[in-house]
């Protein structure tokens, strides 16, 4: 009784607010600042194909803004940790959108009566988390709300694009070699559509684990057969293991966070991230001592369109035909 | 029971009251600025320049933050690594064959810095008009100049240049055609630029080729943070029948800066 009490009271003092939402997006709509972005959106991968497609290497954290706390966390990583049942259907955070590989469908949802875009929902796909953007106006809830992967978005149309902010996320990952953003970061979002583009800007604010804002953009292009593949997620046994057993390794006892500055010949310090390592200046520190090695190795033809018969070596050639034997 | 019912009635005739009493607050369509208002006054005044009209302003000093494509712009990448990139076995006949120290004999060190290779590299960015229909976007890595021409600015006759040929224009829904623009705090919309007559060149400093027929499609928008901080985002198409098997898409973004105490002007480099 008290709960339905205070439903009709909240119904009473949060009605003028959603309805004021409804007011500023007729306004937008007059001033010729809504786009549709309704559709599916293909992720083409044409930036970090390997980071965001088969994913990034161990010890890599290049370009990533990052602190100490982030590379001590992600230098705890091990690949195994993502097959254990319990961790399988974690889900990535909304971030994801624009670090991850998939495609993504935006579903309009229409108030039937005046029109107003109430919100925008991103479904959700594989490993990531279903995304909405409200448009009405409604406040973010307390901070001491639960958080979960999708987190809680507001947004609102400014130029002709979407701004919006992301707060109520769960702790999760950035990059699939453990790099990691917490449950206090908050995301600003820029949804600008030209034509068939959609580029979507997230810009990730964690006071834990990193040092600057961290941008990133994703450019899908509108294409209705694209695959969003809803996939529910099911846990089940991929490596037996004997009960209590968690992949992982203690400090300093990972064997693998040399081998990616040692195949392209980079400084180690170079691949720990920092966001001094984002300029052009230290690029042009890096340069000046910097040798590439001979030719490439891994992942050279990665999201090219040539056929990559094997992703993780350097061959790559037009057709099918296997590779000629040396 | 029935008080409760009583309750969930009153709120709800109160949200329905309320909710059109608010939706009327929103101004009639075509008496926002750029709508119908302000018809007849303006029909006589020239139409404003491309600067005076511009919804947003991309003057300033921009940085490049490499959060992308780290090992593919910062430093060289190896020969033969041509991932992302969507290339055709053309492409990657030539990009096997790249060879720096020919290049530089050559005095070809600057393939790399054509403008679709150029917006990629670690640069800052200084945006300036030059007149009311010239954008000019100056790089400090390689020391190059890109001009952006609004209006019916026709290319010259003279062969392929490094930076090519640009034109540029508005993309607003705002206004209607010869009217004045709306006040400036009120206007948004992004620019277009479509760049032709590029010389050959490398999309990547590793030597993955772009050729004489490449066109370049850039959409730059501005991005305002609740933090005042700014960025420029351009979303960015390269279309080359010679080398791409389709066209390539990726997005940049540039950081606002309070001035120029850090640009550092370089010169080209072959690797």
């Amino acid at each position: 009784m008290k709960i339905s009490v205070l439903t009709a009271v909240a119904m009473l003092v949060t009605a003028p607010v959603f309805a004021q939402g409804q007011v500023e997006a007729a306004a937008a709509a007059t001033r010729g600042q809504i786009v549709d972005l309704a559709g599916s959106w293909a992720n083409r991968l044409h930036e970090d194909w390997i980071e965001r497609a088969p994913g990034p290497h161990i010890g890599d954290y290049s370009g990533l803004p990052i602190n100490d706390e982030a590379r001590a966390y992600a230098d705890l990583y091990q690949v195994s940790m993502q097959n254990m049942p319990e961790r399988q259907c974690i889900q990535y955070t909304s971030q994801y959108i624009v670090m991850g590989p998939q495609n993504l469908r935006i579903e309009p949802e229409v108030d039937p009566i005046s029109g107003a875009i109430v919100a925008l929902h991103m479904t959700g796909t594989v490993d990531r988390a279903p995304h909405t953007v409200w448009m009405d106006g409604r406040p973010h809830p307390s901070k001491n709300s639960p958080h979960s992967a999708g987190g809680f978005t507001t947004g609102v149309w400014q130029g002709g694009m979407i701004a919006a902010q992301t707060t109520h996320l769960k702790a999760g990952l950035v990059w699939r070699n453990g790099v990691p953003h917490s449950d206090q970061a908050t995301i600003t979002e820029y949804y600008a559509r030209h034509g068939d583009l959609l580029t979507i800007t997230m810009i990730l604010t964690d006071p834990i684990y990193y040092e600057e804002p961290f941008i990133r953009n994703a450019t899908f292009e509108l294409d209705p057969q694209t695959r969003v593949l809803p996939e529910p997620c099911e846990p089940q046994v991929e490596i037996p293991r004997p009960p209590g057993e968690v992949p992982h390794y203690l400090p300093g006892e990972n064997p693998y966070l040399r081998e990616f500055a040692e195949t392209f010949n980079l400084p180690l310090e170079a691949v720990r991230g920092g966001a001094a390592t984002t300029y052009p200046e230290y690029g042009k520190k890096l340069r000046a001592t910097y040798k590439p090695p001979e030719k490439c190795t891994v992942y050279c033809c990665g999201g090219t369109g040539l056929t990559v018969p094997n992703t993780n070596n350097a061959m790559c050639r037009e057709g099918d035909a296997p590779p000629p034997t040396p | 029971m029935k008080t409760v019912n009583f309750i969930y009635a009153i709120a709800l005739l109160i949200a329905l009251v309320a909710s059109p009493a608010l939706l009327a607050q929103a101004p009639a369509r075509g008496q926002g600025q750029g709508g119908r208002g302000g018809r007849g006054a303006a029909a006589t005044e020239p139409p404003p320049t491309p600067r005076a009209a511009a919804p947003i302003d991309l003057t300033g000093y921009w940085v490049s933050v490499i959060t992308e494509d780290w090992r593919w712009r910062m430093v060289t990448p190896p020969k033969g690594d041509y991932v992302s990139i969507p290339i055709n076995v053309e492409a990657k006949k030539a990009a096997d064959a790249w060879d720096p120290a020919k290049d530089t004999a050559a005095g070809d060190q600057c393939k790399t810095y054509g403008a679709p290779g150029l917006m990629r590299l670690p640069t800052r960015l200084h945006i300036t008009w030059q007149d009311d229909t010239t954008l000019k976007v100056e790089t400090d890595t390689g020391t190059q100049t890109r001009l952006l021409h609004f209006g019916d600015w026709k290319p010259p006759a003279t062969g392929p240049t490094r930076q090519g040929n640009t034109t540029a224009q508005w993309e607003t829904r705002q206004g209607r055609r010869g009217q004045p623009p709306p006040p400036p705090d009120q206007r948004f919309g992004n620019l277009k630029t479509v760049t032709t007559g590029l010389m050959p060149g490398y999309l990547r400093k590793n030597g993955v080729p772009f050729s004489e027929k490449t066109t370049l499609t850039e959409y730059w928008d501005l991005l305002n943070q609740p933090t005042g901080e700014q960025w420029i985002v351009i979303t960015t198409v390269v279309e080359d029948p010679t080398y791409l098997s389709r066209t390539w898409i990726t997005s940049l973004n540039f950081k606002k800066e309070a001035n120029g105490s850090k640009w550092d002007p370089s010169a080209c480099e072959a690797s």
